[in-house]
């Protein structure tokens, strides 16, 4: 069976993001950038899925300009079989990210496609289920496990009240959430190796896919922070003005 | 915009309709137009009767099919396309099943999904908060049937009115391409992280699993949920379901009390909206003083038998 992982370069989590002077978008020049840690999850459980001999090959998938190289050239160290780098010098959004790739799936044909549940810039958490949606495939969201036999498919996720096991038969969309797994870190001679290996290339012109974003960004603004308030001295006190001043109990 | 027709997808439960309906009927009515509300699954019938009753609803639609139990996305997809004709915009709480079911809407539709909004600036404008909560953005939709899951936290709910009229729909019914096998829910004795009014959340300075009762034990005077951090779930303290933060539940009760949880960004992001923060730590330099409005400096297993005590 093979795997496709879809992987999203965007800023490292533990970067600060910055919007710029006129509010008209975030600034992300000179920002650290790196793979999106739910796609990080989901190309970790791709490669386990081939070391337990379940998968045979596994295809990750980026969109963007060519810096997102550098994230495929990352999941050929971790362990991707094949990168392809659908080249777009402008941003895709869920909805067309999900269109590029349900035309990957058409030409790939994989039995699973994994992605992270959400990306931690947009935080859409749309792609997954659009991309289903587009090919027709069952899908299952916040996956906190998973477990494959033959062509069928269970999946437990994470839903507000606790968790959800629900199955379904291959192909099928699977979106990772946080603890389905740890993803190891890539070894060194492996990050060397990554660097020679060839990257497939697609034009995002030439798939004939409307990409137009749906929506315009007006502005961006950084949201009022809470100021501390006062320090009580004793649970008395504490208890006096959450009844008295503040009124909440 | 008169021509706004509005289809607000309610989430239910055996008959009880989910408290986020009303806080996503006041978005609804922010939009202007009018507003029916899709109630579906088994005894959707009962759940239709209480959305039928919320201020500002026009009619409910009620389809009694158990497809549509749990909200599987294939299921609840299919029946919302088929209805969805009419309507300029389609609403759905962003809880787990409006984010699992809303996208593939949108999809079906050839539209975009606008996620997790928390103001209404116009019927297509609109605002929510990307990474992780540190930055506001306001976007326009250009699509001409809007998909949008809203944020329950920052919409107040909708109050009482006489009834609606409900009426009922052709189910799609199951398509055939999921099955559910079985769900473990937390007990629920308590009240939910989502719509509890007050909230009390342990962390890591708890120290183990046997003194999370000390949380419990001021939980049950206030009639609280009880939350927690990360850092105490990885610790296997409580189990995941009780997460507050950007990685679990987004909450914003009228109080939320912070006992040994040192606040991380992560926590923050997930409680920051509360009308009401309490922290009580021992370390007075823990972070989340900054965010509090009351501070106690504090032992935790004292303080907090004696707040069990005298509240």
């Amino acid at each position: 069976m093979k795997v496709l992982v879809a992987i999203k370069r965007v800023i490292d989590h533990n970067v600060r993001v910055r919007i710029r002077e006129d509010h008209s978008d975030v600034d992300l020049t000179h920002a650290k950038m790196a793979m999106n840690p739910f796609c990080e999850i989901a190309l970790e459980e791709a490669v386990r899925l081939k070391e337990q001999g379940i998968a045979d090959e596994v295809v990750a998938v980026s969109i963007g300009d060519k810096s997102v190289q550098e994230q495929l050239r990352t999941a050929l160290a971790l362990g991707a079989d094949r990168a392809l780098h659908v080249s777009s010098d402008t941003a895709v959004d869920s909805l067309g990210a999900a269109r590029v790739l349900a035309e990957v799936v058409r030409r790939e044909t994989p039995g699973l496609v994994l992605l992270g549940k959400q990306s931690i810039d947009s935080d859409n958490s749309q792609t997954g289920p659009m991309l289903a949606a587009l090919t027709q495939m069952p899908q299952a969201t916040f996956a906190s496990s998973i477990s494959i036999e033959g062509d069928r498919l269970e999946v437990t996720r994470e839903i507000d009240g606790g968790l959800e096991t629900l199955a379904m038969s291959l192909p099928a969309v699977v979106t990772t959430d946080l603890r389905l797994n740890e993803p190891r870190y890539a070894k060194l001679p492996a990050i060397m190796k990554a660097k020679k290996r060839p990257i497939e290339s697609l034009e995002i012109d030439t798939l004939g896919i409307d990409v137009t974003p749906r929506q315009t960004l007006l502005r961006v603004e950084i949201p009022r922070e809470r100021q501390a308030g006062v320090r009580v001295d004793s649970v008395d006190e504490l208890i006096d003005r959450l009844k008295n001043e503040a009124k909440v109990i | 915009m008169s021509d706004t027709r509005i289809l607000v997808i309610a989430e239910q439960e055996k008959g009880h309709l989910s408290s986020a309906t009303a806080r996503v009927l006041d978005a609804a009515s922010q939009l202007g137009g009018s507003i029916d509300v899709l109630v579906a699954g088994s005894q959707a019938s009962e759940a239709a009767q209480q959305a039928a009753r919320l201020t500002g609803v026009s009619g409910v639609i009620s389809v009694e099919d158990s497809a549509f139990d749990h909200m599987l996305a294939e299921n609840v997809s299919a029946l919302i396309t088929s209805l969805a004709e009419p309507y300029t915009h389609l609403l759905c709480a962003s809880t787990t099943s409006g984010r699992n079911v809303m996208p593939r809407v949108a999809a079906l539709l050839g539209v975009g999904q606008i996620s997790d909004v928390i103001a209404i600036e116009s019927a297509d404008t609109f605002v929510r908060p990307i990474y992780a909560g540190s930055v506001l953005a306001t976007v326009r939709s250009l699509d001409v049937k809007k998909v949008i899951t809203i944020r329950p936290t920052a919409f107040e709910p909708v109050g009482e009115q006489s009834a609606a009229s409900v009426s009922s729909a052709d189910s799609t019914g199951d398509q055939g391409m999921v099955t559910f096998v079985e769900e473990q829910l937390a007990n629920g004795e308590r009240p939910e992280l989502g719509g509890a009014r007050v909230i009390i959340s342990g962390g890591r300075g708890l120290g183990s699993a046997e003194n999370f009762r000390l949380i419990e034990g001021v939980a049950d005077r206030l009639g609280a949920a009880v939350g927690a951090s990360r850092a105490a779930v990885d610790a296997g303290y409580v189990p995941n379901d009780l997460q507050v933060g950007q990685t679990g539940k987004m909450v914003a009760p009228e109080l939320y009390i912070a006992a040994g949880i040192s606040g991380a960004v992560q926590h923050l992001a997930g409680m920051k909206d509360s009308k009401v923060i309490v922290a009580i730590n021992s370390d007075e330099e823990a972070p989340i003083f900054q965010v509090a409005d009351y501070g106690l400096v504090a032992d935790l297993f004292q303080a907090l038998p004696e707040l069990e005590r005298k509240l």
